[in-house]
């Protein structure tokens, strides 16, 4: 029986939902409670569950282990240890040295040496207490700056050099000096770090919560000595990434997948906040020097900078984010001439990982610092110094890359503007040369972030979509869904590419069983490069599509469309629905993969040069703060926020994604500080002594706007990345703190205030000030 | 046990003493929309919302550290349990279209604080709440991903909506018969039990020696929730109504040990005090509705907030023992050494006990942390003093977060008792702190800033006291964008 459809309406709104606000997909589900996350998965009865007992030694050699109070523990079922793996036991995602399981020597507190799987979470966390683990102490390595002087590295120094820097520092009218350690962050997901693994009759089947499934797979097969194509890794969504779940969750999959293939049983592991906050890593503490020469008007001549990562104990992806830093040193500005270099130190900590932002805020941060300390020298405005810095077209960055876009110097005016800069520095200023112990401080800064990953090869997607017989289309790519709406801009680009309305588009899960070899989610890359992919697949159908309605209506293909659900041959206008199913029965495939490589890019580690970004995305951020100088309690008072996204897919996703990494970025730089005591323990090890911010720790003027101007290349609709960029924005915020504590010395000097900015830190920077 | 899910009956078999209420839900009922962050009660992933089965006005608390045995009788909601006839209620459908989530994690515990505080509004006319009373429900729920603006809007939205109270009718009471409230809840090797008595709790105290008393449990349950500790023997006393009241005795404000933060805040008899200020940033809402004032005594911590507010106070700590014995300590003397007090095994804290007129004499309170909102104290300083013409009639100093235990600076009052409040002798009294404690280094402050912080914070209470107050960051950051 033939359906009744409506005819096509020309004067219906035209269903093209790109640079439409609409909600993440899975919005409703969310607010329901629906949204469904691996562990809310459905358990079977006879499902295990993992703990693992570990290293109470940053460095030592293990004698012995005695495990056989913990096999006879209540609810035991497994234990296993490193000589158990039937494959291989090192599970890192580049470089050899990270461990599933600890083998005779242990590097950092927490470090895993065997795993149970019992009936329950708690008898599993129980059981591993009961191990009698025999160590042969060693000295461990817990400064930074200890390695950097024993040359304690993980892997080579790297340097890249504009001009020359030793000459033009020797002829700056100005020199500054300076080092800064830069704190670390625990990512703090809200969902902990989980796997379930159900063994099928090939292999295993994986639910990961992870940024990196084609990475499980891989590293799962490894350890099961399996090939991969007996390993499927599914992740329909994260509680949660920001860089945590990109090498981390692989551990808990691979453990899990183990137990499942050596009891037959389904095996959930889960790890508590307690025990991720100690096993997991974070992002790099940095160590940074650097000397900066300028001319009286501030501008700078060269810069000479070393920055040193923390890596802990493995190399994990510390190769690419410790380059991140490196190139990030010049932030927005032309160096002229530079010499930037980064080292990779070994600590007996557990081994850092990547983090929104990938190394470049921690060198961002540091070259803010000098911005400002410029200022101070030169007697100018710190606004002043960073406009005269900018970047402008035609200018080469230390790693050889040249600035073609003009974003900066636009964005940074119309912001200095639309927040009304000069008028609050001079409130500022009469507020604070009327003495007393609060201060006020102000800054504007400026953000340029690179877009692409480093690793060159990593810049590849892939895409899958189906259009079904009654219309509705299914789309699969390799991009993992974290919260950061990728698959709703991916959905949205579908549409857009099909004609239809974003309600016929299904975002499927994210499995390595439909798209194989995909790149991590990450880098900020997931939108530009699944994105394009996607559309690559959809360009593929639409032209069989186009061939066919042009042959079957007699048309040429020059007069087919795909709008507004309907397709429209020559005078025939036949909705959406009714023309796939007529393809079908013509025996039209539906179904296309899509591929996309980043074009125009390459880098060369050995020289430091080359092209290592796409396009840059810029940003600027201006932040006022109100300090009590005799405690160092501070409120952010006024954000103003503007950012170039070039045209934005979904301008709502975007703005969240600004004001969640602004928020992220200025917990990083305030209230979240990591500690380890002298034994290298952890100290900050839960929510209750590591502070994330809150609601109120967000200023009521938060304004954020986009920047408005495409793309100038050629990305998925001209729109840009916008996942990590903003993370540095609430710089501005650490150099407003600076700012109201300079203000105590009128504004002579900056007083050191190594990030975060705790209350405390804040207190003896007053002090510093004050002290003259 | 038996409690109300969403309005329907649940009967609670097989569980032990030690079963958590998210556990339950999540393990045994499968209703996962209810999420474990933190099982700490730090970040409100796991929010619910609790009421008495004869009643509509609900509280939210964090089910992580929510022992089951404690809901007995009593009405739980849940995410699931907004939606009607297949609609998001109100406060979902506002999240939704202010894109108030993202990865969705923590956004079931956010939609439940804020379906408290939508319930409360309604109860109240159905006014749209100002953005203080928002960010202060939502203190406790942590997001990593949206920067919170986006759900500070949701609940500026929520009641603009056609208007749907989340609770509309109570539960439909079953009737379930009278227990022995001497026998436990749950039963078998691990027991649960809830006298609703004084007398019948001294009796259970009086066979089961190894038991461990628990109120709101907010600290307690980390033992189980963290340290996978089973309990063997778990009283809880929040059934006992005389314990849960606060009134008016022989010149006294009565506190039983069994309060809860939030009685306390707004309550008359502590109108004149700052107490509400501090109890704002104790701990969230989620805390304050389980957390007493007995327990944050009993459990001995140096770090507690409200000890040296009751020092400040002058306040003495009534303690029973087994034979109904009571005996009452000064607040100061409650506590030995770290982590210990004068309660021994069998004994219970009745209430404390605050002088009117010291009550009423003027006090200041700061907290100083990390952050701002639910975090607890590098130091925590309470100091109430009268001054005559200039000079200090009676002066009372106790810290938090600076010795093994919460203790008056002994010393610093003497310096001040009968002195002329001038800046010279508040600089003496400010310094006279150095040689009074030795405060540690750890994961919140290091001792030097400790110290400079204790005199930090006495100089600005006396000055205070003396002078009135100065605009702080916090006023001036409201002022600023006003």
């Amino acid at each position: 029986m033939r359906k009744l459809t409506p005819a096509y309406n020309p004067n219906a709104p035209a269903v093209d939902p790109v640079g439409k606000s609409l909600p993440q997909d899975s919005a409703a589900r969310h607010v329901a409670g629906s949204a469904v996350y691996v562990d809310d998965m459905p358990a079977y009865p006879d499902q295990l569950h993992v703990a693992v007992g570990v290293s109470s030694h940053a460095h030592a050699r293990v004698l012995g282990m005695a495990l056989d109070a913990v096999r006879a523990a209540p609810g035991v079922v497994d234990v296993v240890v490193q000589a158990d793996i039937p494959g291989s036991a090192d599970i890192s995602p580049v470089f050899d040295g990270d461990l599933l399981l600890a083998g005779d020597t242990v590097h950092y507190v927490g470090q895993p040496l065997f795993a149970v799987a019992a009936t329950s979470l708690e008898a599993a966390q129980r059981a591993v207490q009961l191990a009698q683990v025999d160590y042969e102490p060693l000295v461990p390595r817990l400064e930074v700056t200890e390695s950097l002087a024993a040359e304690d590295f993980l892997l080579p120094t790297r340097r890249s050099r504009l001009g020359d820097p030793e000459a033009a520092l020797a002829a700056a009218a100005m020199t500054l000096s300076g080092e800064m350690a830069v704190g670390g962050q625990e990512h703090f997901y809200l969902e902990g770090q989980v796997a379930l693994a159900v063994p099928d009759e090939v292999g295993v089947q994986i639910y990961s919560s992870s940024q990196h499934p084609a990475e499980v797979q891989k590293l799962a097969a490894e350890v099961l000595d399996l090939p991969l194509h007996a390993v499927t890794v599914q992740v329909r969504r994260m509680g949660g990434g920001f860089g945590g779940k990109e090498s981390q969750p692989a551990a808990l999959a691979c453990l899990a997948a183990l137990f499942a293939r050596r009891t037959g049983r389904s095996v959930r592991y889960r790890m508590p906040r307690w025990a991720d906050m100690v096993q997991t890593g974070k992002r790099h503490p940095f160590w940074n020097r650097y000397t900066v020469g300028f001319d009286e008007s501030g501008v700078i001549q060269a810069l000479v900078m070393d920055v040193a990562g923390n890596c802990g104990c493995t190399a994990d992806l510390s190769d690419g984010i410790v380059d991140r830093a490196a190139n990030h040193a010049d932030n927005a500005y032309f160096l002229k001439n530079a010499a930037v270099t980064g080292y990779r130190c070994r600590t007996n900590m557990v081994s850092h990982t990547a983090f929104r932002g990938f190394g470049a805020p921690q060198g961002i941060v540091t070259t803010e610092a000098f911005m400002d300390d410029i200022a101070r020298r030169v007697g100018m405005d710190p606004l002043d110094v960073r406009k005269a810095n900018l970047y402008r077209p035609g200018d080469s960055t230390p790693y050889g890359q040249e600035i073609e876009e003009s974003v900066l110097v636009d964005l940074v005016a119309e912001l200095e503007h639309s927040c009304d800069y000069r008028a609050r520095r001079a409130a500022v200023a009469a507020f604070n040369a009327q003495g007393g112990t609060l201060r006020r401080g102000l800054s504007l800064v400026p953000v340029k972030f690179g877009i692409s990953f480093t690793t060159t090869h990593l810049n590849q997607a892939g895409a899958l979509v189906h259009i079904y017989t009654d219309g509705s289309v299914h789309v699969s790519h390799g991009g993992t869904e974290m919260g950061q709406g990728l698959y709703i801009k991916v959905a949205q680009v579908v549409a857009r590419a099909l004609g239809v309305s974003i309600e016929r588009v299904m975002p499927g899960a994210t499995c390595t069983d439909k798209v194989p070899n995909a790149s991590p989610t990450a880098a900020s890359a997931g939108t530009d490069m699944n994105g394009m992919a996607a559309l690559d697949a959809c360009n593929r159908i639409r032209k069989r599509l186009v061939s066919f309605a042009a042959q079957h209506f007699g048309c040429d293909e020059g007069a087919v469309e795909l709008r507004d659900d309907h397709v429209f041959a020559g005078e025939q206008v036949v909705p959406f629905p009714d023309f796939i199913s007529l393809a079908y029965l013509n025996r039209v495939s539906l179904s296309s993969t899509g591929f996309y490589r980043t074009p125009k890019i390459h880098f060369n580690r050995e020289t430091g040069q080359g092209r290592p970004f796409f396009y840059f995305a810029n940003g600027a951020a201006c932040s006022e703060v109100v300090v009590d100088t005799s405690t160092g309690e501070y409120r952010v008072t006024r954000v103003d926020v503007l950012h170039d996204v070039g045209a934005s897919l979904n301008p709502a996703i975007d703005i969240g994604q600004i004001e969640g990494g602004f928020v992220q970025g200025m917990g990083w730089l305030t209230t979240e500080e990591l500690s380890w005591n002298d034994d290298g323990v952890i100290t900050s090890n839960s929510p209750a002594n590591y502070k994330i911010p809150t609601a109120a720790d967000v200023p009521e003027h938060f304004d954020v706007r986009l920047f408005q101007r495409p793309n100038a290349e050629d990305t998925v609709y001209h729109s840009k990345a916008v996942g990590e960029p903003p993370l540095m924005l609430p710089i501005s915020v650490w150099c407003a703190l600076r700012d109201a504590c300079a203000s105590l010395c009128d504004y002579r000097f900056n007083p050191r205030m190594d990030p975060p900015a705790t209350p405390e830190r804040v207190y003896w920077a007053a002090r510093e000030a004050l002290r003259g | 046990m038996e409690f109300y899910l969403n309005g329907e009956l649940q009967q609670c078999t097989g569980v032990d003493a030690n079963m958590t209420l998210l556990r339950y839900l999540r393990e045994r009922l499968g209703k996962v929309g209810t999420k474990e962050g933190c099982a700490s009660g730090d970040c409100g992933a796991c929010t619910v919302l609790i009421a008495d089965a004869d009643d509509t006005s609900p509280q939210a608390i964090n089910s992580c550290i929510c022992l089951l045995g404690s809901v007995q009788g009593r009405q739980v909601l849940t995410v699931e349990g907004l939606e009607q006839d297949g609609e998001l209620h109100p406060v979902q459908q506002a999240m939704v279209d202010c894109h108030g989530s993202q990865c969705g994690f923590c956004t079931p515990g956010f939609v439940m604080s804020l379906a408290g505080l939508y319930q409360r509004s309604l109860a109240q006319g159905g006014e749209t709440p100002g953005r203080h009373a928002i960010t202060d429900c939502i203190a406790g729920n942590l997001c990593r991903c949206t920067g919170y603006r986006p759900i500070v809007e949701a609940g500026q939205r929520m009641l603009t909506y056609p208007q749907r109270g989340i609770f509309n009718e109570p539960a439909t009471q079953t009737g379930a018969p009278d227990r022995d409230d001497r026998q436990p809840l749950v039963g078998g090797a691990q027991r649960y039990y809830q006298p609703r008595s004084r007398s019948n709790l001294r009796a259970i105290l009086a066979v089961e020696p190894g038991a461990t008393l628990v109120a709101g449990g907010t600290d307690l349950a980390l033992e189980i929730t963290q340290r996978y500790r089973e309990f063997e023997v778990l009283v809880d006393i929040s059934a006992i109504d005389s314990l849960a009241t606060i009134g008016e005795e022989d010149g006294y404000i009565r506190i039983g040990a069994g309060v809860r933060y939030h009685q306390l805040m707004g309550h008359p008899l502590l109108a004149s005090t700052p107490l509400d200020g501090l109890l704002a940033r104790l701990g969230s809402e989620q805390v304050r509705n389980r957390g007493t004032i007995g327990g944050n005594l009993a459990n001995g911590s140096p770090i507690a907030d409200m000890p040296p507010v009751l020092m400040a106070w002058g306040a003495d700590v009534e303690v029973v023992n087994t034979l109904g014995e009571r005996t009452r300590y000064p607040v100061e003397d409650f506590y030995l050494d770290y982590r210990q007090t004068r309660l021994q095994a069998g004994d219970y804290i009745e209430a404390v006990y605050i002088p009117m007129h010291l009550s009423r004499a003027p006090h200041r309170f700061y907290k100083l942390s990390k952050r701002f909102e639910d975090d607890i104290s590098s130091v925590m300083c309470a100091v109430s003093m009268t001054l005559d013409g200039g000079y200090v009639l009676g002066v009372r100093i106790a810290y938090g977060g600076m010795a093994a235990v919460p203790r008056r600076a002994s010393a610093a009052e003497q310096q001040l008792l009968g002195a002329q409040l001038t800046d010279a002798v508040i600089d003496n009294a400010c310094t006279s702190l150095d040689n009074e404690f030795q405060p540690l280094s750890d994961v919140r402050a290091s001792a030097v800033y400790r110290l400079d912080m204790a005199a930090a914070l006495l100089r600005r209470a006396l000055r205070a006291l003396r002078d009135g107050d100065a605009p702080d960051v916090f006023e001036l950051g409201e002022v600023s964008h006003a």
